[in-house]
Formats: C-alpha cells, structure tokens, sequence
C-alpha cells in the first residue's frame, strides 16, 4: 500500500479501516509518515470522549470493554479501543491477547481494535498511545478506550491521559486491596467491581468504600486558574469534589454494564460542568509540551557536542574538579 | 527514530478446539522479539482478515490441524486480495499432507510447516520475508 499519508488521511477519515491502520503503525514506529499524520490530524482531535481501563491482571478488564462496547453500540455511538500489553524486557516482543476476549464485538463496523505492545516504556503505556488516542478521535469515534495493566505507576500514566479513568476490581484480591490504596484516590474516577458473581463481593466493596472515605483527593489550582500537577509546586491545594462511584459489574453476563455506562456518563457531565474538563486538558497539554520540548532542546544540544567533549566534562566531575550543576553550565555554552 | 517490529496474527480457523500448537508458536514469536495477536479459536476468515486488518500485521500465522486447509485457505487469499492486503504474507501450520504443501503454494501461502518443524526454522522465516 503506497499512498501518500494525506491521501490515507483523507480515507481514514471517510471511514476507510484500512488506512486507519496504516496511519496507526506510522505513528506507533514513529517514523517521519507518523509525525505528517499528527500534524494533519490534530486540528480534527478533541471530540472523542477518552476513557481508561486498568487494573490488575485477570480482573476481566477487556470483557468488561468489550461489554461496555456493545452498550454504547446499541445507543448508536462508535467506539475505538487501544489495548496495551507489555513488551518483554528481555527480547522486545509481546503477545497481545486482549482482542481474543473481545470478539464479541469484532466484526462490527462502528468498532475498531488496535493491540498495542508498550514498546519498553515505562507506566503501561507505550510512548505513543496517546497519539493513537487521537488519531481515533480525529477520524470520528465517539468514545475511545485505552485498556492498560495496572500496577503501581502503570494506573497513573492511563488516568493523566483519560477523561474518566475506570479502576477495575475483582473480589478475592483481598490482599492486592492494600497495595492499591494509595494509588485508588489518586487515578480512579469510577470503580468497578467486576466477577460480581464471585463470593467476596460484599467484603471489596465495603473495603473501597472505607479507603474513598479517608478524604477527596486533592489537586493544585494555580492562581491563573489552571491546574497544576502536585510536584510543579506554587499553587492552591483543593479538594476535588466528585465523589467516586462503586459499580458491581459481571462482564461476562453482561450485568451492571448500563450502572457503569451510566458512572461514567455522570463523571463525564462533572467534568463539563464544574469547568474541569478545560483545565486538567490544559494541564495535559501543558506537561506534553513541556516534555517534546525537553526532548527536543536535549537532542538538538546533544547534536552541538562531540563525545570528546562530554567524555572531558565527565572526567572532569569524576576527578571531583567539577561539580554536575557547573558541568551543566559548561555544556549550555554550546547551544 | 523508527522503531518498527515485526507483528504477527496468529488465528485458529475452523472447528477443531486445539490451540497448543498456535500457543506454542505465539510465544516462540515472542521470544524472537515480535509482536504476536492472538486471536484463539474457531476464527471465521472474515475475523481473521478484519483482524489482520485493524492491526496491521505483516503475517497471518494458520494453525490449522481439522484437515479444512484444502477449504479455509482459498477464501482467506481471496479476502486479503479484496481488501488489498496482498503485502500481508501468509504461513501454514499445523498437519498438513505433503501432497497438499504445492497447492498451498499455489494459492499463495508463503510457507507451509508441517508437525514435524522446528520452531526455529518458522522464526527464521519470518525474519527472513521480504517485510516492506
Ligand atoms: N466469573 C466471572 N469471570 C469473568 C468475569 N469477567 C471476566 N471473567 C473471566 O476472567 C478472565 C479474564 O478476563 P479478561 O477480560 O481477559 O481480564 P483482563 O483484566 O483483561 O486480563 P489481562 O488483560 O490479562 O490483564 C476470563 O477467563 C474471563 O472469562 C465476570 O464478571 N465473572
Ligand atoms: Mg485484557
């Protein structure tokens, strides 16, 4: 398929999957192609509402995305799904098996799956979900889902790049329960409780309920009215009003999907409403163009300095004769 | 920076309930440093190619061990050719007659791997495949 990428941009836009696909792997090897497609698509992004999916491994996450798909199917919407696995460490390749508990809704026009490996990035997400997430949203879907592991870090990368972060929850994890706890206020916008056909049901409810007890969470407003991450520091601290609801879900029977759609849709009116929506969106953009720039300025630095240089400047501070913020200055001369 | 890798879907077309052998595979692919969809049992080849499709995936791994290769394979060459995805290459595995390995060829199915191959021997394969 040699298309120019405005011509397959043009396609993926009119409905073509095939296009779509190919615009996908130019963004996620990021290769020149991927960087023009950004660049064409990014004035149409911005319409798609983004939901996040994470949780421990086996909580029945890709069933309950297939299932909250079929929902949102029925109620006419279009739904694009990204679902991250790991990449080895070892050997860089993965097996992506999310899709195998999607089929359900493989097959139907107005849905499209796309497996993603994380590509050794760190978080769940590989470098460039984000951008998928909006090459879906430019070419129309009305909802697009990103279903990540969660572990620790991996549930905050999700929830600073969804509108509403979904935490997934199975009973019988009794002891996983404490390990989350300190992440749960932070990330999760709405709880499900899936395997709610399981006995211990009523045990991981009443248990996330006394942790969301303990306090709202808490985010830092800026004096311009923007919402600063916590470690950018001068700011106001708030409170963060929404209260995070429970659902029980049983994904494989289909049950408590329209109480979770329905949490979600309550989340999503919150956020327009009270004016968040517009902020945490800044605050995204913010950090993403504060790390391009980053990376950028280093790279365009390091093309200024040859490796002599830096191996003088490294010996220098190894023979303690340079301390690291001087041999900073020294390199900046460079720019 | 490009960071492509080789991807790879690995379906179960037809009826027969056994996924050891595609099992197998995908994580040999794996362990060779590629990207493996797999997308479990009895795949119609509409969900194959839909699949193959969305994910954009250089190879079609069939496993398939019912003896339907003669009568599963024709419309999975003819559906990747409909839908311009001939650049996708196609491998068989699974048990296969000798007599039947030239007639896949001549579908167009770039390689065929009886029982008795080394899992090895699929990796360098692959890696070998004009990938564009
Ligand atoms: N009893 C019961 N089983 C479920 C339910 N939801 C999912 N399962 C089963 O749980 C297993 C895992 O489901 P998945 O949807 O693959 O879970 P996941 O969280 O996406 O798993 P990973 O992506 O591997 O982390 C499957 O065998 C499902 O059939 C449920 O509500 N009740
Ligand atoms: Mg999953």
């Amino acid at each position: 398929m040699s298309m120019s990428v405005t011509e397959l941009v043009e396609k993926a836009r009119a409905g073509h999957r095939r296009s779509l696909a190919r615009l996908i792997s130019y963004v996620e090897n990021q290769t020149p192609e991927g960087a023009e497609v950004l660049h064409l698509l990014y004035p149409h992004t911005g319409h798609a509402y983004t939901v996040g999916v994470t949780g421990a491994p086996g909580t029945g996450k890709s069933c309950l995305v297939s299932s909250l798909t079929l929902h949102w199917r029925q109620q006419g919407y279009t739904v694009g799904i990204i679902a991250v696995d790991p990449s080895s460490p070892f050997t860089g390749g993965a097996v992506l098996g999310d899709r195998f508990r999607m089929r359900e809704i493989s097959g139907d026009d107005g849905v499209f799956i796309r497996s993603m490996a994380s590509r050794g990035q760190l978080g769940g997400l590989a470098r460039t979900t984000f951008d998928v997430m909006r090459i879906m949203d430019a070419v129309g879907f009305d909802f697009v889902v990103v279903e990540t592991v969660g572990a620790g870090q991996n549930e905050v990368a999700i929830a600073k790049v969804a509108n509403t972060t979904v935490l997934v929850e199975a009973p019988g994890l009794g002891d996983d329960i404490q390990a989350i706890k300190a992440g749960i206020l932070e990330i999760a916008d709405v709880i499900a409780v899936n395997k709610a056909d399981r006995p211990g049901v009523k045990n991981t409810v009443r248990a996330l309920k006394a942790m969301l007890e303990l306090g709202h969470r808490k985010r830092v407003i800026s004096h311009h009215g923007m919402i600063m991450s916590q470690d950018d520091g001068a700011g106001t601290i708030v409170d963060d009003m929404w209260m995070v609801p429970i659902v029980e879900t049983i994904a494989t029977e289909h049950k408590g999907i329209d109480a979770l759609a329905e949490a979600i849709a309550s989340h999503r009116a919150y956020l327009e409403e009270s004016g968040t929506q517009l902020q945490l969106e800044r605050m995204r953009l913010r950090e993403e163009l504060m790390d391009r720039l980053q990376t950028t300025m280093l790279k365009d630095l390091l093309q200024n300095i040859d490796s002599k240089t830096l191996d003088d400047v490294l010996d220098q501070m190894v023979s303690r004769q340079l301390d690291p913020e001087s041999a900073v200055m020294q390199l900046l001369e460079y720019r | 920076m490009d960071n492509r890798k080789i991807r790879v879907l690995i379906a179960k077309p037809g009826l027969d309930g056994h996924d050891r052998g595609a099992k197998v595979i995908a994580r040999t692919l794996r362990d060779a440093g590629m990207e493996v969809i797999y997308t479990g049992l009895r795949q119609t080849p509409e969900m194959i190619i839909e699949a193959a499709s969305q994910e954009d995936v250089d190879v079609i791994g069939l496993s398939i061990l019912s003896g339907a290769h003669l009568a599963l394979t024709p419309r999975i060459m003819e559906l990747l050719h409909e839908k311009g995805m001939d650049d996708v290459a196609v491998i068989v595995g699974g048990i296969i007659p000798p007599e039947d390995v030239e007639k896949l060829k001549a579908m167009g199915v770039a390689g065929v791997f009886g029982p008795g191959s080394d899992t090895g021997e699929i990796v360098r394969f692959i890696q070998n495949l004009e990938i564009v």
